[in-house]
């Protein structure tokens, strides 16, 4: 027998000034079901709280009422004080008086009235409420931080310091991502490496932090706290164990002739190789779908001349098995290179290049140890010409976005190469500069005012060789859209950053949404950006959109501080708004058919098949759906799809909802 | 094989040696063009800066008489008509309402599903796969084939392969024994209609592609459109003037060219009719060796 | 001669329309006070039966509203949403309920203007119609016939 007790607040008078609020407390006391009933000017106060729970006690009341403001602000408050007063927090509803009646409309009858509706709506779904507990879900506290770019570097870090356990997954031979490739850094001009490398360092030496290269993420399944994570490890065809990382392999490496990667194509790298200097761990891999002992079965070079003798090209790729609690995506990002541009001659003209490889032009360590030249004749330029926004921004090119970084790091070339050949003539052709960041506008002052980069408002319609030269024909609309033709020794295209080639496969091993882009969607744009939709799944770095190094770094410590928050504890409590399959006695056990079209529909697959079995034999007597507590996140669209009601939602429930229709329009349920 | 011929204003007057000589090399391999009956005005650039309807029915009418006509499919070797019609074209199957305003608006039966040769695609369907056989002529000379603007866009009407860089006619040239060199100016604008009105513009913009291809060892230039043509060729001498150089270059249509590799004279091709003498470029054709 | 004042029930998702509602309340926005809100985590979980069941007792006209495409809490049950109400309305057009009583909206938990129009829109549309009494003058005959007609096969 339901005793439910009704508390109307006042609000101050913010609710009593339009609904007789002592009418509806004397209404309610007369609906079926209520044994008690009162109103109150604070109920929300600590006299008020107070109130509630001595009525629970002296009237043994099976579940309350709140009238009052809105659900969103005091439906926990009020929780707390019924669980204080000995009954389940979920026996408390709220009717939402303030916000929803009592602020839009005037004082009248209609309004009282309607606010008597509402309070018997909710009645009536308390009666139909059951006790709610919070659902445990174990942890287990390793993460996996998938990248080893600046962003999944920071990750591993924070979390590793926090004192929880780490794998860091790398698919390319060392860490560092494309923060190795830069020069300097903007806004500091910072030397890129002597900034990142002290932290590769620190990642290699942590005892929390199991490091894995030339490694990559086979499978994800499982749900948050409970993941079971597949990586290969690639075969490096050199033993870890024994190399001391020496060099006299790719040394000796007769096959010069690969495009270099790192150096973005602008020199060659051997077959055994270890991609840079500073890399970690500084042991070389051997590029088998290029070396000529995999591929032809002659040379042979690098195993007879490695004194550790560590060259094993027996080597197998090895797959190994993870239990993990939670992971950071840190995939990255990458730059167009494909021609896209065919009017700019990128990929035709030599001397046409993109800001990755002019970075490695400027970088002490890339083909031409920092000095700006002509890839063509390896001639000092004395133009160069910068574009911005090549393809970002442009819907006819099939990127709408801002690649954010470019601006910045075109400022940033212009200036290097000011720098480095003060005589120099640098010109960039821009449509706006997003120079938002802290001391980024500063900076980009700094290229036009004391570096002398002459900055023209305006896009490039072509570029052709003529020459020797490259002809850069645009228009500087500053200047009443004048024709601009310069003749160019060196073009850097900003081209627009994209996903990795692989981002799709990436996100659908970790069933994470991702976008028409590629990029990996955040949770929600505002207020969740570096979570996913997949519980314990979280995002850091240019893999959800580009963004510059203080952003992923400042991404990849948020994700990793939600991480260190699910650690804190060894059970994880779920709010249990979760969706139910019903069970019943055998032999029926569900009224369940096992369609599974809930699995389908589930947003957060949620939803997993089961055996039913027969305990003794093991014979699966019915296949049935089951709800993973741990996953659902109580949206009920499984409920609505289900052809015979066998699911449910705890705390929306069919039951609850039809009973609030029904007490809506008065009628009896 | 009958195949629809819409030759629109230029081609019956101030380029009228491109038709002759389209219908020279047609002759040659074995195809029979027909002239569309009472075929009327595309609307140029003038409807479209008028009036939507009108731009639409001037060509549409053109389509619906080439139905009537019992044509599968026409050629239009003229750049601009071949634009206004594609346009129309695939403005009227795209939206049903402009098809039955047009119909309304030319008072005559239209569904708009007569084929649009570009004058490209015409001779890959048509010439190129006979063409061996009649080619008995080396041209011997470097051509620069330009484009110009309306043959390479709008992109999905015209169709070619590569719209910054197209190579559709230098196939053509090295079939007929020239060399086709790699040059800028391919797409770039000549001047286009401000021949009569800006002459100075076109002096000036047809200068720098005449000195791109005579910079980079062209003998001749090849085009496959009147408004090119005229403005390369009819105004030479303001370019002269506006470069202050002595450029000599002729300036043949592609099938003027392919005419003269399948050893067609060179009056039977309209050659008299150009400006600039075309002697040079004639003088250079060897016979091809068997 | 008292006026009709239709009754009008929302069916509402807690994330946007019902913090949209709870918007225009805070920003003091009147409105017509027919509406009576029923608070679901999501229009995803919305089956359509109750808004039967809400015509079948005394509702006049109903509105059903949600985050905005791509907007959803839940990530797509708003999409479910949506494709169910088109499914829905033919079947309804068919056995020929007035659609018009329903309406389906997006209100955002930043439009509380927005809400406070659509209720006020969706009040003097059904006012305009009148009571609904045409439950037991839905033609169902077809609907039988073709039901008959698929299960006898």
């Amino acid at each position: 027998m339901a005793k439910i007790g009704v508390f109307i607040c006042h609000c101050g008078e913010n609710i009593s000034a339009t609904i007789d609020v002592a009418k509806v407390a004397e209404e309610a006391s007369k609906m079926p079901g209520v044994a008690y009933a009162m109103d109150y000017k604070y109920m929300c106060s600590d006299p008020g709280q107070t109130k509630i729970i001595e009525a629970i006690k002296e009237h043994q009341l099976t579940g309350i009422v709140v009238g009052a403001c809105s659900p969103r602000m005091h439906e926990a408050t009020f929780r707390k004080a019924a669980e204080k007063a000995g009954i389940n927090p979920f026996l408390c509803e709220i009717a939402n008086l303030r916000e929803h009646i009592s602020w839009v409309h005037p004082r009248t009858e209609a309004t009282t009235q309607k606010a008597i509706d509402i309070v018997r709506t909710i009645v009536n779904k308390v009666k139909k409420d059951t006790p709610l507990y919070p659902i445990k879900v174990p942890v287990t506290k390793t993460a996996l931080v998938i990248g080893g770019g600046i962003a999944g570097i920071q990750a591993a870090l924070d979390i590793a310091n926090a004192g929880h356990k780490v794998i860091l997954v790398e698919k390319s031979p060392s860490i560092g991502g494309h923060m190795s490739q830069l020069s300097e850094t903007f806004p500091t001009l910072d030397c890129s490496q002597c900034i990142l490398t002290p932290r590769m360092v620190e990642v290699a030496q942590h005892p929390n932090i199991t490091l894995h290269t030339f490694a990559e993420v086979e499978s994800v399944s499982g749900f948050v706290g409970n993941f079971d994570v597949k990586v290969r490890l690639k075969a490096r065809s050199v033993d870890m164990s024994k190399c001391t990382g020496c060099g006299a392999c790719w040394q000796k490496c007769p096959n010069k002739k690969i495009p270099d990667e790192f150096n973005a194509g602008l020199s060659f790298r051997t077959a055994i190789y270890s991609p840079f200097p500073q890399a970690v761990p500084n042991k070389p891999v051997i590029d088998r779908a290029n070396c000529t002992w995999f591929q032809k079965q002659k040379c042979g070079l690098c195993k007879k001349t490695c004194p550790a003798g560590a060259i094993d090209y027996d080597m197998q790729d090895e797959i190994i098995d993870l239990k993990i609690g939670a992971i950071v995506t840190a995939t990255g990002f990458d730059i167009k290179h494909a021609d896209f541009f065919p009017e700019y001659g990128y990929g035709e003209f030599k001397d046409v290049i993109d800001g990755l490889q002019f970075e490695r032009l400027a970088s002490a360590s890339g083909p031409t140890g920092g000095e700006i030249r002509r890839p063509s004749d390896g001639t000092v330029p004395e133009k160069i010409v910068f574009l911005a926004c090549s393809g970002s921004r442009d819907k006819a090119k099939g990127i709408e976005y801002c690649s954010k970084i470019c601006c910045m790091y075109t400022a940033k070339h212009a200036m290097l190469y000011k720098h480095k050949h003060h005589h120099g003539d640098a010109y960039v052709f821009y449509m706006d500069i997003r120079s938002a960041g802290k001391n980024y506008d500063e900076f980009v002052r700094r290229a036009i005012e004391e570096d002398d980069v002459h900055y023209i408002r305006g896009r490039v319609s072509r570029i052709y060789e003529k020459n020797g030269k490259l002809i850069v024909k645009g228009v500087d609309t500053l200047m009443n859209s004048e024709s601009v033709e310069i003749e160019a020794d060196m073009v850097v295209l900003a081209t627009a950053a994209v996903a990795n080639p692989d981002a799709e496969s990436v996100a659908q091993k970790m069933h994470i949404s991702y976008d028409k882009h590629h990029f990996f969607a955040e949770a929600h744009p505002k207020l969740r950006p570096v979570e996913t939709n997949t519980a314990g799944i979280m995002l850091a770095g240019a893999c959800q959109t580009a963004k510059d190094i203080p952003d992923s770094v400042s991404q990849a410590s948020a994700a990793a501080s939600k991480i260190i928050g699910l650690f804190s504890t060894d059970e994880m409590t779920r709010e249990p708004i979760v969706a139910v399959v019903n069970r019943c006695m055998p032999p029926l056990f569900t009224t369940c058919t096992g369609c599974l079209l809930c699995m389908e529909v589930c947003p957060y697959h949620a939803i997993e098949r089961e055996e039913i079995k027969d305990r003794r034999t093991g014979e699966v007597l019915k296949v049935a759906a089951k709800v993973n507590a741990g996953l659902c996140q109580g949206c009920g669209t499984c409920v609505a799809f289900c052809r015979n009601k066998s699911i449910d939602l705890q705390g929306f429930s069919n039951q609850q909802m039809l009973s609030e229709v029904m007490a809506l329009l008065n009628k009896p349920f | 094989m009958k195949v629809g011929f819409y030759p629109g204003c230029s081609l019956e007057g101030s380029s009228k040696e491109y038709s002759k000589s389209l219908f020279a090399v047609a002759k040659i391999c074995g195809i029979t063009l027909r002239e569309i009956e009472d075929w009327s005005c595309c609307g140029a650039t003038a409807a479209h800066n008028l009036n939507h309807d009108l731009a639409i029915a001037l060509p549409a009418r053109t389509i619906a008489l080439a139905e009537k006509q019992g044509f599968e499919q026409i050629v239009i070797p003229c750049a601009a008509c071949y634009g206004r019609l594609a346009a129309a074209q695939q403005a009227i199957l795209g939206d049903e309402s402009i098809l039955a305003r047009t119909q309304k608006n030319i008072d005559m039966e239209l569904t708009g599903k007569v084929q649009l040769l570009t004058i490209f695609e015409f001779l890959q369907q048509y010439i190129f796969p006979v063409a061996d056989k009649h080619i008995v002529n080396k041209l011997n000379q470097k051509t620069a084939c330009y484009y110009g603007c309306l043959l390479a866009r709008p992109k999905d009407l015209t169709k070619l392969e590569h719209p910054e860089n197209p190579m559709e006619m230098e196939k053509a040239m090295e079939k007929a024994g020239a060399s086709p060199i790699d040059w800028a100016f391919k797409t770039e604008c000549c001047g286009a209609g401000f021949s009569m009105s800006r002459t100075d513009l076109v002096a000036k913009l047809s200068g720098k592609i005449l000195e791109d291809a005579a910079d980079r060892g062209a003998e001749s230039i090849v085009v496959a459109c009147p408004m090119c043509h005229s403005n390369l060729d009819l105004r030479r001498p303001e370019i002269k003037k506006q470069l202050k150089k002595d450029i000599n270059i002729p300036v043949l249509f592609i099938t003027q060219a392919l005419g003269l590799s399948m050893g067609i004279p060179a009056c039977d091709l309209g050659l008299d009719k150009h400006f600039v003498p075309t002697e040079k470029a004639v003088s250079c054709i060897v016979k091809k060796e068997a | 001669m008292s006026e009709f004042e239709p009754k009008i029930v929302a069916f509402v998702c807690n994330w946007c329309t019902y913090a949209g509602a709870d918007l225009a309340g805070t920003s003091r926005t009147q409105y017509a006070p027919n509406v009576r809100i029923v608070r679901f985590p999501c229009t995803g979980r919305i089956d359509f039966m109750l808004l039967m069941k809400a015509f079948e007792n005394g509702a006049d006209g109903i509105i059903v509203s949600g985050c905005h495409p791509n907007d959803c809490h839940y990530t797509s049950g708003n999409f479910h949403a949506r494709r169910r109400w088109i499914v829905f309305r033919s079947l309804l057009d068919f056995i020929g309920f007035d659609t018009d009583r329903i309406t389906f909206s997006w209100v955002s938990a930043a439009e509380g203007k927005k809400w406070a129009g659509l209720v006020d829109e969706v009040t003097d549309k059904i006012k305009a119609k009148g009571p609904f009494t045409d439950l037991d003058k839905l033609d169902c005959t077809k609907l039988k016939e073709m039901y008959d007609e698929a299960i006898a096969k």
